[in-house]
């Protein structure tokens, strides 16, 4: 409990700072005793309306994002038992993607984008859950043979679907509105402004799924045995996987389909503290926001005025330094 | 009298068309260590699963503790019965300590973390299987008869009345099989648990356990006090293969023909 807690301010320091670098960095750099002028008291400064019009939104929905991300992969690692299942792999992503996409084929604004996003992942959350019915409810499947691989291939042919269709989509369209939608395919924070929605969903998911954190230690045990030792597996796994969905559907609502940090970061994290569920869920929550808040910041200032996709950055920067993690120590927990 | 930890009435198992188990009746009282014997696929496994609540019963009724099965909770039962899989696999890097521990889940409330006596029960179980000092191991460094071991200790951990075991010796050598029979049988009848567990080493069977229960391909099922139902004819019946049974050096010994 103590070391939780020690981790888990250690990564919130981490964040903060993040923060403070993600507004102080820009076209204009803004020196620290400005920014704090310019978040507590605004006034009408050149730096002030800087910070809070425009950095300020992006940074907060950056971090929720990335937050969302790490949190959605870390749960469906879980539900999936597979390390190699990231917030995407069920297909959400896909189905968000072509509602998005078709908004952009039919000249929408970004609100129904974001719409289209939203409704597009609903629709391919609801088809896993109706499709994979069996899998969530009757307890007479389980037993020798584990849900988690039956669900699993459900969700990467849904996912196989979707792509098909995306594929089709971008092929039919005009090349005036090709880049914008190559960009939301690869994530990108640029012009997002509406950071609330991401927040109060980080925050709720976190409230319903952190009681059950020990539960969900167990439930990595294998059903059979999570069963046997008193967890409620079909309801837990109903709730991990609506919690996992609302998160990822968030996300990409938000920012388009950034990839890498649901899979990494849980997985980096568990390299570095252990699978205690417990400590792992919040701590992903803070790393992903911090990594993606870093990631964003580096996205709109190293080539600037050129804005780089996010999701490119996150890769980059990401994949090395998770090589490192894996390769550092192996075979040690 | 108290309640059998387990009472088992008109049970009837099917799979498919196939009946697997057809209306057996038996109850494991304190102490009792039961072997449960049968060709492969006749149902020992689906049986134990049944009595774990992984499955429903075609027909009959089971009690835990003098309850029905289904009136428990999740939890309560966990606190009541044990279970030991048959296959145990692991997705993720996890320590020995940790997968011990989650045998303490059971009796931990929901914002309780572990704390030193869980620690000192789960280093006391890993004790009982031959398994001091591996704490820290990663379980996917371990060999199969050692990941065997930490499962075992976990069920220990759990610490419950009765204790279901599916094949607890596969890929146990010789001195570990001897040693976790010893300790579940030590724990029946210094501690009056209930054990239950599937077996194929017919001479270990009847070296261990005091009752046993027999399936057969026809769903009929043999049951009572070892001497009762590993008779020749029975085991003949069962395995379809010719077993003699020879009295020596004060043991009872099977041998196939």
């Amino acid at each position: 409990m103590r070391r939780a807690l020690l981790v888990w301010l250690v990564l919130a320091v981490a964040a903060l700072t993040a923060f403070a670098l993600a507004l102080a960095t820009g076209s204009r750099w803004i020196s620290p005793l400005e920014l704090t002028h310019a978040l507590f008291a605004p006034g009408d400064s050149l730096a002030g309306e800087i910070v809070t019009e425009l950095r300020l939104p992006r940074a907060l929905a950056a971090f929720a994002t990335g937050g969302l991300l790490a949190l959605a992969g870390a749960l469906m690692q879980v539900l999936l038992r597979n390390p190699l299942a990231d917030p995407y792999v069920l297909g959400l992503s896909g189905g968000a993607a072509v509602g998005a996409l078709a908004a952009m084929l039919a000249g929408l604004g970004t609100l129904f984008v974001n719409l289209g996003a939203a409704a597009g992942a609903l629709v391919a959350i609801l088809l896993v859950f109706a499709l994979a019915q069996r899998d969530f409810a009757r307890q007479q499947l389980f037993g020798p043979l584990d849900a988690s691989p039956r669900l699993l291939l459900t969700g990467v042919m849904i996912a196989a679907g979707w792509s098909a269709i995306i594929t089709l989509m971008l092929t039919l369209a005009p090349d005036a509105k090709l880049r914008g939608m190559l960009f939301w395919l690869m994530g990108d924070l640029n012009g997002v402004d509406s950071w609330a929605p991401a927040w109060f969903v980080l925050a709720a998911a976190l409230v319903v799924i952190y009681p059950a954190g020990r539960d969900l230690n167990v439930l990595l045990r294998g059903e059979a045995l999570a069963h046997a030792l008193g967890v409620r597996v079909m309801p837990l796994r109903r709730t991990v996987y609506l919690v996992a969905s609302a998160a990822t559907a968030l996300a990409v609502t938000t920012a388009g389909t950034i990839g890498f940090v649901g899979l990494v970061v849980p997985h980096a994290l568990r390299l570095a503290l252990g699978n205690d569920q417990r400590v792992l869920l919040p701590a992903s929550a803070l790393t992903g926001g911090t990594l993606l808040l870093l990631a964003d910041t580096a996205a709109r200032t190293v080539l600037a005025p050129q804005q780089l996709p996010v999701g490119v950055i996150t890769a980059l920067v990401g994949v090395p330094a998770f090589m490192f993690l894996l390769l550092r120590a192996p075979g040690k927990p | 009298m108290s309640a059998p930890l387990l009472r088992v009435n008109d049970l009837t198992l099917r799979v498919g068309a196939r009946t697997l188990v057809r209306e057996l009746s038996f109850r494991i009282d304190p102490g009792e260590v039961w072997c449960l014997l049968g060709p492969n696929g006749a149902g020992k496994s689906t049986l134990l699963h049944t009595v774990v609540g992984l499955r429903e019963s075609q027909g009959g009724a089971m009690e835990l503790a003098g309850r029905a099965l289904h009136a428990w909770t999740p939890g309560e039962a966990a606190r009541l019965r044990g279970f030991l899989p048959q296959t145990l696999h692991d997705a993720f890097s996890a320590s020995v300590m940790d997968n011990v521990m989650a045998g303490r889940h059971p009796y931990l409330a929901r914002w309780q973390w572990e704390n030193e006596r869980d620690r000192e029960i789960a280093l006391a179980a890993l004790q009982a299987v031959d398994l001091a000092g591996f704490e820290q191991r990663d379980v996917l460094t371990l060999s199969g008869g050692e990941r065997q071991r930490v499962a075992l200790a976990a069920l220990l951990a759990q610490d419950p009345p009765l204790l279901l075991l599916d094949e607890p010796l596969s890929h146990l050598d010789l001195r570990h099989q001897l040693l976790v029979l010893e300790e579940l049988g030590r724990l029946a009848r210094e501690r009056g648990k209930g054990v239950l567990f599937t077996v194929h080493d017919l001479n270990l069977a009847a070296r261990f356990a005091g009752h046993a229960l027999l399936l057969t391909p026809q769903g009929t099922v043999r049951q009572g006090p070892i001497g009762e139902v590993m008779t020749e004819p029975d085991l003949w019946c069962a395995f379809g293969h010719r077993v003699a049974r020879i009295e020596a050096a004060g043991r009872t010994l099977f041998i196939p023909e």
